[in-house]
């Protein structure tokens, strides 16, 4: 069926199968691979975007479920000239990535949550985030970099 | 993982979604949130031929008081009931277990309706909702009818709903000030729990209920007589019905690679001593 998406502020509109994940609509039909696919069982959080504003798993969603919606991803976040998001500063200067795989996903549910809760506690930040697996172990610096995007 | 080809409906009201499962029979599905189903038809356990999205459904997204309950539209998601002020100051037991659900992201997608009508005794809010003594509303051909919690769970993800019959509100008992606790023992943060507890108690009254006990949520049905009783009382008439009568309430713990089904008997009674010590202080 036909879908019409805007992601990262532009409208797209392409012909999907009903079964298509929105994060390989994303990956494959629009291009945009900063999204990640890392367990694809909804536990690891690297496929994750923003829905209409909030933080979602892209591998269990149906391309169709989004039909109408605003996606924001990755790709979506830094400005137009290339100044990065708070957020991704924030992991840049606080060392709060390793091999970066989990990061696309670790920075869309961050901003997710300091939009739901923008003075987070250390507990807040680990509990927001218990959606978004780091497999080097780097949270110690993840939770430091949210923590810095706060206060920024 | 992608699922195997279905065909998909986009309903735009609760009647237009029960008159298309009726339409495409036993083999379509409803598709609310999504993040029961779509997991499990991603691995193939899971192959509907038809999705009835009913994601869209307006009016069926609420949390409002009606005399002494609360009354929430299925659609209503995990975030939404987590963050509720009216559920936060009348069924807090409800508001706190929604927040156990997942993580953030799929309490962002997922729903209270999906959650009971998925039926699956290893998640929150079932057994939650049985333990607060809940009423489910489901919506069919011939109009709509009242099921009990406590008559609603059949065995493993098999629920009193029939095939052509949509969830569509969960009414929910005020507390009252009742003293309560949500117990769940899982060993990563956004696991199902290995065995969960959810409890509540005031003078006179009391409900526990089981999470991954068996193939169903498991109501506690004896603890409302020791509700009364002292607190030391009540917890060994609870610890006795859990030692009595588990068999008879189709509690059927199986082991997994997590826990033996003596350990789930264990961890129930030692949860269930904690839930209610907790809902008393």
């Amino acid at each position: 069926m036909e879908i019409s998406v805007t992601v990262n502020g532009v409208k797209h509109t392409a012909e999907v199968e009903g079964r298509t994940l929105l994060v390989h609509f994303v990956r494959e039909q629009l291009g945009m691979t900063g999204t990640n696919i890392g367990c694809d069982t909804s536990s690891c959080g690297a496929c994750s975007v923003h829905l209409d504003g909030e933080a979602v798993k892209s591998c269990t969603i149906l391309a169709v479920q989004a039909d109408g919606t605003e996606i924001t991803t990755i790709e979506g976040m830094a400005g137009a000239d290339g100044t990065l998001h708070p957020m991704q500063q924030a992991f840049m200067e606080n060392h709060g990535l390793q091999c970066g795989y989990c990061t696309p996903g670790m920075v869309m549910a961050a901003t997710s949550l300091l939009k739901e809760n923008p003075n987070p506690t250390e507990e807040d930040v680990r509990l927001g985030l218990e959606g978004n697996l780091c497999r080097c172990t780097g949270y110690h610096n993840i939770v430091q970099s949210v923590l810095a995007a706060a206060k920024a | 993982m992608i699922p195997a080809a279905f065909d998909y409906a986009r309903a735009s009201s609760a009647e237009e979604a029960i008159a298309l499962i009726g339409q495409y029979g036993d083999e379509a599905k409803f598709l609310a949130g999504g993040h029961s189903l779509l997991p499990l038809m991603k691995l193939r356990l899971a192959q509907p031929t038809v999705l009835v999205d009913i994601g869209r459904v307006p009016d069926l997204s609420y949390i409002r008081e009606e005399g002494d309950q609360i009354a929430i539209g299925a659609l209503t998601r995990h975030m939404d009931v987590e963050t509720s002020p009216l559920l936060h100051q009348h069924v807090p037991l409800l508001a706190h277990a929604a927040g156990h659900v997942g993580d953030p992201q799929v309490r962002h997608r997922g729903t209270i309706g999906g959650s009971i009508a998925h039926a699956d005794p290893a998640s929150d809010l079932p057994a939650t909702t049985l333990a607060l003594g809940a009423t489910y509303v489901a919506k069919g051909p011939n109009g709509t009818r009242e099921i009990a919690a406590a008559d609603f769970y059949h065995g493993f993800l098999t629920s009193a709903l029939e095939a052509d019959e949509m969830l569509v509100e969960i009414r929910v008992p005020k507390m009252n000030g009742a003293g309560w606790s949500f117990q769940k023992f899982n060993r990563r943060a956004q696991d199902w729990a290995i065995v969960g507890v959810a409890a509540w108690r005031r003078n006179g009254d009391a409900g526990v209920a089981l999470v991954n006990m068996g193939s169903v949520p498991i109501l506690a049905t004896d603890v409302a007589s020791a509700a009364s009783s002292r607190i030391g009382s009540a917890i060994r008439r609870v610890t006795n019905w859990l030692d009595t009568s588990l068999a008879a309430a189709q509690a059927d713990p199986q082991p997994d690679l997590n826990a033996s089904a003596d350990y789930r008997v264990h961890l129930a009674k030692v949860l269930t001593r904690r839930a209610l010590e907790a809902a008393s202080a």
